[in-house]
């Protein structure tokens, strides 16, 4: 039962290996094979962390611009065309701050926060795929990694708010642990019974599990209930509106971010944005289809009477990938912005009622749901 | 020695040193802070040797369990438990320090001389890396069911106590006895309230020249 989707993968093993094509044409120049592995290594990871950067910077001005359009403002206009540099001023205002450590705080943990709450955050994205190769190390263990990872973050906001020696801070930080905690388990309650459908945890697989039948196979439709768990933990991990009680204005200052400036703020910040865009790429992964298109490419080529083996279309293909994993990820990104601007803030009790009086039980009652539909309707649900 | 050894040598004692450091700073500091942080940089190591024997699912399942809940919730523990309070030094401490190093030094010896001794049935063939979940989830329910299961029960059990303690229904009826309990109050300065005094200036925190241009 467990090998269909190593099958499935194998048969879709064609496709851009840009791997491979690097190291042969590197020992083709005469460098031994060893080395020109160790070349190649760091060359994605450099690729990916500019990526989610740049990810991020685009994500800053979708807010400020949707935000605008939400409360009838235009938003920052005259800092690039569409103010679209308005993040980078952002980033460089950031930069050129003066960096205070508070008197009274303790500055090796002050320091290490941040460092710890952002570093988690980035190693996820070694699992997110945005092709059949592409993808910087498909582990078995894939979305659990991202779970496991993204249960340290809370250590580095508790390490911070202890840190900055001030009320609000540890409340901050001890607010975001426990939402953090929380909403963990319906998390990992969702992405379980998507596992259970791909009888795999590599993001790879799951995206395979969805592919052949375009739009319709995607597992939002036979997920919905996972779906909506999903998101909603997803958003209260990124500490967004309606769940950003941690660093709520009104109540706590900043929470945890009180005493920080200049760089040491800026890592927060850039972390939570890449924490969000990496958030509505798993759910592109797990539930929208990853890289596949609503109509799937293969059928297109076979109207049109291309060949599915030749060069172009493979590159096509990764094009399209790309473009459809990021269209789907921005598409969410979108509606938590939107959301930002509905609904307003949770109270810390209904936030943890919701987190595990409602969430926890709906979600094991939709896992229950799944091994029964699976051992029923194998077919459908990846038996 | 290829690179990739090379790699898994350089790591192994990285991340052995880390693991020991950390350890001993968890036993030897005084902060109980400094103590729980540490504690988490020793799961974390420990997390990264067992990726190192192949055994991804148990690295990240030690990282997920050990660091995202038990040490989360240590540091929990720690932070709100509101007392700062200095020991008083005890009188002929080093006969219980001394003492304390015996008894570690003899369990270290012990394990040592244990893992040294025992003819340890190696197997020769490779981990499966890619699939070792899978082969954990058949021996879970094929040879090692009955652990597994008194292991769900024993977390059922702690469960449903966690509950009860939570609840406080079934607390002994003398707590309603005791009501003149001291009233609670964080370490702080009493301060007189703003607006109270005669002749302070009428106005609130946010219309301070300081926040203005915020």
């Amino acid at each position: 039962m467990y090998t269909y989707g190593r099958k499935r993968r194998a048969e879709h093993m064609e496709g851009i290996d840009l791997q491979q094509t690097f190291i042969r044409s590197l020992t083709e120049l005469g460098i031994p094979s060893g080395a020109a592995k160790a070349i190649w290594m760091p060359l994605p990871m450099l690729l990916m962390i500019i990526g989610a950067t740049v990810g991020v910077l685009v994500t800053v001005w979708l807010e400020r611009k949707i935000s605008a359009a939400a409360q009838q403002r235009i938003g920052p206009e005259y800092i690039g065309p569409l103010g679209v540099l308005a993040p980078v001023a952002d980033g460089l205002k950031l930069i050129f701050k003066e960096d205070t450590v508070p008197a009274k705080s303790d500055p090796l943990l002050f320091t290490l926060g941040p460092v710890i709450v952002v570093i988690p955050v980035f190693l996820s994205y070694l699992i997110v795929p945005f092709g059949q190769n592409l993808v910087i190390t498909n582990v078995s263990m894939g979305v659990l990694l991202w779970i496991s990872l993204s249960s340290v973050v809370p250590i580095g906001l508790l390490m911070s708010g202890y840190a900055s020696n001030n009320k609000y801070s540890l409340l901050g930080g001890l607010r975001a642990a426990a939402q953090s905690i929380s909403y963990e388990i319906p998390l990992a309650l969702a992405v379980l019974a998507v596992a259970m459908m791909s009888n795999s945890l590599s993001t790879v697989d799951i995206v395979d599990q969805q592919s052949g039948y375009g739009i319709l196979g995607w597992n939002i439709w036979r997920q919905p209930i996972g779906f909506l768990i999903f998101w909603i933990a997803a958003l209260a991990e990124c500490e967004r509106i309606p769940f950003d009680l941690p660093e709520a204005e009104e109540e706590l200052v900043a929470g945890y971010q009180t005493e920080y400036s200049g760089m040491k703020f800026a890592l927060f910040y850039l972390g939570s944005y890449v924490n969000l865009v990496l958030s509505a790429l798993l759910v592109a992964v797990l539930y929208l289809g990853g890289w596949e298109s609503p109509i799937p490419t293969s059928l297109l080529a076979n109207l049109a009477g291309v060949s599915e083996t030749s060069a172009w279309l493979e590159i096509v293909d990764a094009a399209v990938g790309i473009t459809m994993t990021l269209l789907k990820a921005y598409f969410l990104v979108f509606i938590a912005i939107l959301l930002r601007w509905t609904v307003p803030r949770v109270r810390i009790d209904q936030l943890l009622d919701l987190g595990w009086k409602f969430l926890l039980p709906v979600s094991l009652v939709n896992l229950l749901l799944t091994a029964a539909l699976k051992i029923a309707f194998p077919v459908a649900f990846g038996g | 020695m290829n690179l990739a050894e090379g790699v898994q040598l350089v790591s192994l004692g990285l991340l052995s040193f880390m693991m020991l450091g950390a350890a001993l700073g968890v036993v030897l500091l005084t902060n109980v802070v400094y103590s729980a942080f540490l504690l988490g940089g020793t799961f974390i190591s420990a997390a990264g040797i067992y990726l190192l024997l192949n055994a991804d699912f148990v690295a990240t399942a030690q990282v997920l369990i050990y660091v995202g809940a038990v040490n989360v919730l240590i540091i929990f523990a720690i932070m709100l438990v509101n007392k700062r309070q200095d020991f008083a030094p005890l009188p002929k401490a080093w006969i219980r320090k001394s003492a304390t190093a015996v008894v570690c030094l003899g369990l270290f010896s012990l394990l040592t001389t244990m893992v040294l001794v025992t003819p340890w049935n190696l197997s020769a063939e490779v981990a499966s890396a890619d699939s070792s979940i899978i082969e954990i989830g058949k021996h879970f329910f094929t040879d090692f069911l009955l652990p597994f299961e008194l292991a769900s029960v024993l977390l059922l059990m702690a469960l449903v106590g966690a509950i009860i303690l939570a609840r406080r229904e079934f607390l002994p009826e003398e707590s309603a006895v005791a009501v003149q309990q001291p009233i609670l109050t964080l370490p702080e300065r009493p301060r007189e309230l703003a607006g109270v005094t005669p002749g302070s200036p009428d106005r609130t925190i946010a219309s301070k020249p300081s926040d203005r241009n915020k």
